[in-house]
């Protein structure tokens, strides 16, 4: 190990490439971030003297006509800190977080699983359009958020509300958008679940798939020029990864050198396509080294892990202005959204076995308990106080009224234009001609 | 386990929502609106022999049975196809037809299409699903500089005929920005595709296979809120209906009215409105092939009654009807007895909750009837 320009560095025993270690959070030993051909048993022996001087070559010449071959490497192994049953096992590994930031990771991770399911049901009954839940990801949320600056800027994908709700965004927040009302900041225009808060810095969410990826490397490139020692971190994921703008995103942000987190959740399905479909690779973590990325796999089940998995990532941004690739390694617990049944190709139970056997809550939790910091009675009263609060930010959300129509023609442009305009007259002329076929008594009034 | 935190969740959410649901004074308003419209079931050809009553999905379903069995190099693929589609279209089909002919593909709309078109170069029959319309953009590049040119750019050597995109498209009353838009004015702009949109099962299934086995690339938009709202007795042998012809699907005499898919209902119930309040006679056209579109017909139909109105869900500016009113007022100058009127989705992107005040629906059509006829 040396330090170069201020890098910490290994070197591969067989090819001598270079690549960066995350000092607080790795035992110390070698990894390859280049593919795992560096990995490979086979020696090589060169009959040449010279070295490839191709533009951009890094190896050696070789006699031996040898396809690489992907299953002949290991896996990339998961990063983990902590035991289902809550251990931490190497001393070493434990974040030591105070006990009351853990006790705000488990309150936001059921707070939320508690939300879901009111959500979820208030979809069913028709009360609100559309909804997703975030069953079985808690952990990557918020251990990734409680990792980052407040102010590093988040490009989300759709199932990461546990972010938002660690960086302070109300349950009346989440409710209001939901049901698109007056008190939502996105002024009723998106569907359920398509959060945004610019005082939280968490850039308004897109259905679109992967969209965002590229967008944050370049979100990233102007925190480095503007030198706010901020970095972006950019959920997505592993069915988005196979987006062509995932691919712009890795190389974008690995060849301008953009201070990234990308942080995929990889969840196994992508609605009813399963990772097997996906990919055939080693998941995501393995496309980081061909893009000259520095990548980690963590285990999305243990909060502290993906904790100190982003902290490290985020050291690494902005002391090396440099991309990280973190792939977490997670189960989505839930369906799709309230649009699929995921019963259809899902084999029974298979969701079940990680709600009960590898839940990123059940393992804070017991962790918690080991601290002697929870017990049942807490878990009562709080499952009871959270429900309350739940249901008291439903009931004042469904209340409000939906914003004046009018506002939907407002932020197309940063003024509206005159051929607009004149279509917005002409909307208000026709529905106040027809007042009562259109539902104005669930809409603030027209000017 | 899905289902235990289903029941779960259903317990606890019985629990209080019932409490809740005394308190809560503004439920939404489930007044029938008139964005809404009702399905007139079409009668099929006896010619086509046996029918049975399907859905749309289920008529799309059939289409792609019949295209798989009669043509063995025909693959049906895109995101979560394998298991029957998020829209259950091609439901049955794996097992039918094997895994290596109906299968998922990665998340990659351009891959989709691209994939498509190459398997139509070699000479296989491509149907490729694209999930929903508005995720199609990023295959625009495969569609508009590859699949559209390949004919043309080769001298005719090579084509990518075979190759057919479904997509799903259109507003389904809560799809919001990105489940709802009706894009196809986007691919009309491109030569050498063909874009489709069928009215409801019996088009869906004839239009779909004619796609299928046309020998043009083609780009067939599904509109999505009629797989279930539309029913009707469909011939469940094959059969095809032709592209580039239009449908009168009612005769009048005093306007003309031009639409395709969901429109095309809306449309209807305008043509009765106007018959019944303002005795006004509306021939209604079922435009179902955007591009080449018929313009022939609609030309003969203007030329009798000298008013069009034309409708459509996608935005007003650069929408089909402009292309229609442009070719029209040119075509049929002098039998114009009013302006040409268009009553289309506004200029912004699809609403959320201000669904019901963007949409073309029945009175804003209703209102444009009355222009013309009062011009």
């Amino acid at each position: 190990m040396a330090a170069v320009g201020g890098r910490i560095v290994s070197r591969c025993v067989s090819c001598l490439s270079r690549t960066a270690v995350f000092r607080r959070i790795h035992r110390p030993r070698n990894i390859c971030t280049s593919t795992a051909v560096c990995c490979s048993k086979s020696e090589n022996v060169s009959h040449f003297e010279d070295k490839p001087e191709f533009p951009g070559s890094r190896s050696q010449f070789t006699s031996r006509l040898e396809f690489l071959e992907p299953d002949r490497f290991e896996g990339i192994p998961v990063y983990r800190v902590m035991s289902r049953n809550g251990e931490i096992p190497e001393k070493d590994q434990d974040p030591h977080l105070d006990k009351e930031t853990v006790l705000k990771m488990y309150h936001d991770m059921t707070l939320l699983n508690t939300m879901d399911r009111i959500l979820y049901e208030s979809q069913r009954q028709g009360r609100i359009s559309f909804y997703m839940t975030n069953y079985g990801e808690e952990g990557t949320h918020v251990g990734s958020a409680a990792a980052l600056d407040p102010r590093d800027l988040v490009f989300g994908q759709y199932r990461e509300a546990g972010v938002l709700m660690w960086r302070g965004f109300k349950l009346e927040n989440f409710m209001d958008q939901c049901y698109g009302n007056v008190g939502d900041k996105g002024k009723g225009r998106q569907m359920p679940v398509h959060y945004g808060s610019k005082d939280l810095n968490f850039v308004t969410i897109s259905s679109t798939l992967a969209t965002q990826m590229s967008q944050a490397a370049g979100a990233a490139y102007a925190f480095k020029r503007a030198q706010n020692n901020l970095c972006v971190i950019c959920y997505f994921g592993e069915g988005a990864a196979s987006e062509g703008d995932a691919h712009a995103a890795f190389n974008f942000a690995a060849t301008l050198d953009c201070p990234v987190i990308f942080f995929c959740r990889n969840n196994g399905y992508a609605i009813s396509t399963p990772t097997k479909d996906q990919y055939r690779g080693d998941g995501i973590a393995s496309r980081g080294p061909g893009y000259g990325m520095v990548t980690l796999r963590v285990d999305g089940n243990d909060t502290f892990a993906v904790y100190n998995s982003v902290k490290a990532a985020r050291d690494l941004c902005l002391r090396e202005s440099r991309p990280v690739l973190i792939e977490a390694m997670t189960y989505r617990i839930g369906h799709h959204s309230t649009s699929d049944d995921s019963s259809m190709y899902r084999e029974y139970g298979e969701a079940g076995y990680w709600a009960k056997k590898d839940n990123p809550i059940n393992r804070i939790r017991a962790y918690m308990e080991r601290q002697g910091w929870w017990d049942e009675k807490q878990e009562q009263e709080w499952m009871k106080d959270s429900r309350s609060r739940v249901l008291e930010a439903f009931s004042k959300a469904e209340a409000q009224k939906k914003p004046n129509p009018e506002l939907m023609f407002d932020d197309v442009y940063d003024e509206i234009p005159e051929h607009i305009k004149k279509q917005k007259d002409q909307m208000k002329q026709h529905v106040n001609q027809y007042k009562e076929f259109y539902p104005l008594d669930i809409h603030e009034e027209m000017t | 386990m899905a289902l235990f935190i289903r029941n779960k969740c259903i317990n606890l959410a019985k629990q209080n929502l019932s409490i809740l649901h005394k308190k809560i004074p503004n439920r939404p308003s489930t007044k029938r609106l008139y964005a809404s419209f009702t399905y007139i079931p079409d009668t099929p050809s006896s010619s086509h022999g046996e029918t049975t009553r399907m859905n749309m999905f289920q008529a799309v379903n059939s289409g792609l049975d019949i295209a798989l069995g009669t043509d063995p190099t025909a693959v049906l693929f895109g995101e979560d196809v394998s298991f029957g589609g998020v829209f259950r279209c091609s439901i049955g089909l794996k097992d039918k037809y094997g895994a290596d002919r109906v299968f998922n593909s990665p998340l990659s709309e351009q891959g989709i299409v691209a994939f498509g078109i190459g398997l139509a170069c070699a000479g296989a029959t491509a149907i490729a699903e694209i999930q929903f319309a508005d995720y199609i953009f990023p295959a625009f590049d495969q569609i508009q500089n590859e699949a559209s040119k390949y004919r043309y750019r080769s001298g005719n050597l090579f084509d990518s005929g075979p190759l057919t995109i479904r997509t799903p498209s259109g507003a389904v009353g809560h799809g919001a920005l990105y489940h709802s838009q009706s894009p196809e004015a986007f691919f009309a702009h491109i030569p050498g595709v063909k874009v489709v949109i069928p009215r409801g099962p019996i088009q869906a299934k004839g239009l779909l296979l004619s796609c299928i086995r046309d020998k043009n690339p083609c780009i067939f938009f599904e509109p999505k809120i009629l797989y279930r709202s539309s029913i009707e007795e469909v011939p469940t042998g094959d059969y095809t209906k032709p592209l580039s012809e239009a449908e009168v699907i009612m005769e009048g005499d005093d306007i003309t009215m031009v639409a395709w898919g969901t429109q095309v209902h809306i449309m209807r119930e305008v043509a009765m409105m106007a018959q019944e309040k303002l005795n006004v006679s509306c021939e209604v056209i079922d435009l179902q092939t955007i591009l080449p579109w018929d313009m022939k017909s609609v030309a003969e139909s203007v030329v009798k009654t000298g008013r069009l109105l034309i409708a459509h869900e996608a935005p007003l500016t650069m929408g089909f009807a402009a292309e229609i009113a442009s070719t029209i007022q040119n075509e049929c100058f002098l039998n114009l007895e009013a302006p040409i009127e268009r009553v289309c989705g506004y200029d912004t992107p699809f609403p959320h909750v201000f669904e019901p005040f963007y949409l073309p629906d029945k009175l804003r059509c209703y209102e444009a009837v009355k222009k013309l006829v009062n011009f």
